[in-house]
């Protein structure tokens, strides 16, 4: 990054006591926020296993279960957060270049990114729950179906909500630094806060990057 | 002379006062004295059910009446044993207690990486703590699925299963708080001079702690999460009714209760070597080896978790590969042992009370070590599995292990703590009351373990004269163990009554933590950027 105010001589307003500068709290919350990154991946990694699992046993039920996810929709969310991702991305940009007016509309475009996917993701819950697609033991969908096909659905809903609350967060977490970026808080030596956020925010798109084409793209 | 007392007049206890001022504080040792009092109030919980079961089992007749109900009341209790002590004790105890207390301390810094998430993770502990309590006395059918949880049980069971399952969801994060922290802090707040190999062990071990809070416990999150969505939205991804797998619980369980056996020991390992060459007066012998062994066990104890599934229909070929892998994770264990051993070997040795902890951690801790390998064994785990062996094999990694470093740590770090001196006979009476109450409880469930007699059962045939003598043995041993905990904590407390004010290196020990004041002031060291001058251990 191309500073041009040597930041390890300068303690900006917001460095906490027991740091030396704002480098070392930089590096210390980059290598905190990236441990709690491996923690959600860890998380995340369970539901994963049991899709494995799942899907070793029940092959056909896991292809007939896709199916009856809309793919569309699935890639239009794709699409979604992936440029909430790069929205974000070069919002932090703007905030370490001292652009505050475009990183606040950046941020913001990034929240309506992460709501539209919200909205699209109430569309597709709200139509499997009119078919009776629930997961695991309420399942009651009346159509074609195979035999332990509600697994799948519990591993869909579980994988999915899991995400969507992960998203929920870290829509607030943008919120949160937008508000302080408004307010001024953030310049060229002091924006750990707006990068750490970033980096949640890039973990959640990159789950669903994970999720789309394993629950949606089965075939 | 007069500047020290001045300077000893101001520490962080009294430079603010209140119960806000403890509420809302960030600092270290603050929050580790919270920790330490909340899970040695955990330790006395889980105790009290032990001396329950140990009592009910001490005849074969029991204390409570022979009939189905009260079968479940037994189970109650050895579940909310296991429960307390794994989840509210020893996992926070040395980590989160005496960790939090010394780390900063012993980098030289003046507080960990993020006191707001310190905080945090003590608050998350209190929240996940109340959240157990509310499940054994807030009117639900109490929890009798053992600390295991396994289904189908655990799904079918009218118990108190998604609270108490909910509470050790949030400790979970507590310990994840903890571990980020820490890692976070020994990268990143080193003292000038500190390079990783001149780092006092127990940093090493807290580290590779660490690692594993951070990598395993999100793993029981989930596993946690997909039991209560198994109970309140039927799943069924463990539930075989449901076409799922109720083995794959035990592998995610195991997953993460494998490594957190060393997120139990890893810490305690950390203190015996502080101990042993502090008392020793000796450079420790094969510091590399010792710091090598800890990351060791921190990695191949991930690959392990198998072996607890040895007769759970896994299959053969993982049993194998499990076997093996749990053999290798033994050499690291051992290195150190024999490290300690060097260590003392033509040392000036001195018993002051942690010594004495610390030595019969060594017996205590090799005997649990070595029980584990027949366990590791294909063939002979057929045996022991699901018997008192394996309560014994536990009870002496992890009484004898983990709760008697940390009670070495207790008596080690106590001067610097409180600023108190305890008694010192005193406190070695109780060591000795403890060592023999403890080999008296647990030495004899190997004979009960080996003959058989299988465990969570709360009754047992009264024709085996074997088994009464053994049951009735370990009852007196427990009951004896009791006692002697009660001396040790008794003395400790007393000592903040006394004016034995404790000098700032009672021991003469070589790291930073002791060139502070003891207790510490506010930001620990008096200088801004405390500097290392001398390697550790480098006793002369
Ligand atoms: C030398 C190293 C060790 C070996 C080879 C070993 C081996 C084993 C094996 C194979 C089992 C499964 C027994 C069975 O269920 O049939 C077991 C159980 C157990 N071990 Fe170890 N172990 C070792 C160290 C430790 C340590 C350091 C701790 C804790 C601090 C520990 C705590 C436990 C616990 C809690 C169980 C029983 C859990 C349960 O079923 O409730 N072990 N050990
Ligand atoms: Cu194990």
């Amino acid at each position: 990054m191309s500073s041009k105010v040597d930041t390890s001589k300068f303690i900006p307003r917001f460095v906490s006591h027991h740091f030396s500068n704002a480098d070392q709290e930089f590096d210390s919350c980059k290598l905190g926020m990236w441990l709690f990154l491996l923690t959600e991946f860890m998380l995340f990694g369970g539901i994963f296993v049991a899709y494995v699992v799942f899907r070793t046993w029940y092959p056909e039920t896991f292809e007939s279960g896709a199916e009856k996810l809309d793919w569309k929709m699935g890639a239009v969310n794709t699409v979604i957060l992936i440029t909430s991702s790069v929205t974000m991305a070069v919002a932090i940009r703007d905030v370490q270049l001292n652009k505050k007016g475009r990183a606040l509309a950046l941020m913001l475009i990034t929240v309506l990114c992460g709501m539209g996917f919200l909205v699209v993701k109430y569309f597709e819950y709200h139509h499997k729950f009119e078919l009776g697609i629930f997961p695991g033991g309420f399942f009651s969908f009346m159509g074609d179906h195979m035999s332990n096909e509600h697994l799948y659905f519990s591993i869909y809903f579980m994988a999915t909500a899991t995400h969507v609350l992960h998203v929920i967060l870290g829509l607030i977490a943008i919120l949160w630094v937008s508000w302080r970026t408004a307010k001024g808080e953030f310049y060229e030596a002091y924006y750990t806060p707006v990068e750490m956020v970033g980096l949640y925010w890039h973990l959640v798109d990159l789950i669903w990057i994970f999720l789309f084409p394993l629950l949606y793209l089965t075939k | 002379m007069s500047t020290t007392t001045q300077q000893n007049d101001v520490n962080f206890y009294n430079c603010k006062k209140g119960f806000m001022s403890w509420a809302y504080t960030l600092d270290h040792k603050r929050i580790g004295i919270m920790y330490l009092v909340a899970s040695c109030v955990a330790l006395f919980a889980g105790g009290a059910f032990a001396l329950m079961i140990r009592a009910q089992l001490a005849t074969p007749g029991g204390m409570l009446p022979m009939t189905p109900e009260y079968k479940d009341t037994y189970n109650m209790w050895f579940t909310l044993h296991g429960v307390i002590m794994v989840f509210l004790f020893i996992i926070p105890a040395i980590p989160a207690a005496i960790g939090n207390f010394i780390l900063p301390l012993m980098v030289g810094a003046k507080d960990v990486a993020f006191p707001r998430m310190n905080l945090a993770s003590f608050y998350l502990y209190v929240i996940g703590a109340s959240i157990a309590l509310y499940g054994i006395v807030g009117g639900e059918t109490p929890l009798t699925t053992g600390w295991t949880f396994y289904l189908p049980y655990s799904k079918e069971t009218a118990g108190a299963v998604i609270t108490m399952t909910f509470a050790a969801f949030v400790l979970g994060f507590s310990s994840i708080f903890t571990g980020i922290n820490f890692i976070v802090t020994i990268h990143k707040l080193r003292a000038p001079g500190m390079s990783w190999y001149k780092m006092p062990l127990l940093l090493w071990a807290l580290y590779a702690t660490s690692i594993l809070q951070v990598l395993a416990t999100p793993v029981l999150g989930i596993t946690l999460m997909l039991l209560i969505a198994e109970r309140t939205l039927q799943v069924g991804i463990f539930d075989p009714a449901l076409g799922g797998d109720p083995v794959l619980f035990q592998h995610f369980f195991w997953f993460y209760s494998h490594p957190a056996v060393y997120i139990m020991i890893l810490p305690g390992m950390g203190i015996i070597s502080e101990v042993i060459s502090c008392f020793s007066r000796k450079v420790i012998f094969g510091y590399k080896a010792i710091a090598n062994s800890s990351i060791a066990i921190a990695v191949i104890s991930f690959l392990v978790w198998g072996h607890h599934m040895f007769l759970s229909g896994q299959s053969v070929y993982a049993g194998l590969v499990f076997s093996f892998l749990t053999f290798l994770v033994a050499i690291p264990s051992a290195i150190k042992v024999f490290n300690w051993v060097a260590t003392l070997h033509r040392a000036s040795i001195t018993f002051e009370a942690p010594m004495c902890y610390a030595l019969s951690f060594l017996f205590l801790f090799t005997i649990g070590g070595l029980t584990g390998l027949p366990l590791a064994t294909l063939s002979t785990d057929i045996v022991l599995h699901d018997t008192y062996y394996v309560v014994a094999h536990f009870h002496y990694v992890m009484f004898g292990g983990t709760v008697i470093a940390f009670f070495a740590g207790l008596h080690f770090y106590w001067p610097k703590m409180v600023g108190k001196m305890y008694n010192e006979t005193v406190a070695k009476i109780a060591c000795l009351i403890v060592f023999i109450g403890f080999n008296v409880t647990f030495f004899s469930q190997f004979f009960l373990g080996y003959t058989g007699m299988p465990r969570r059962y709360f009754t047992y045939d009264s024709s085996n004269e074997l088994w009464s003598q053994m049951h009735g043995f370990s009852s007196i041993g427990a009951f004896i163990l009791g006692f002697g905990v009660l001396i040790l904590f008794s003395n400790l407390l007393a000592s903040l009554f006394s004016d034995r004010k404790a000098p700032n290196n009672p021991w003469g020990a070589t790291t930073m933590d002791w060139e502070t004041q003891s207790p510490p002031i506010l930001e620990n060291f008096s200088e801004d950027v405390p500097v290392m001058k001398k390697a550790p251990y480098e006793y002369d």
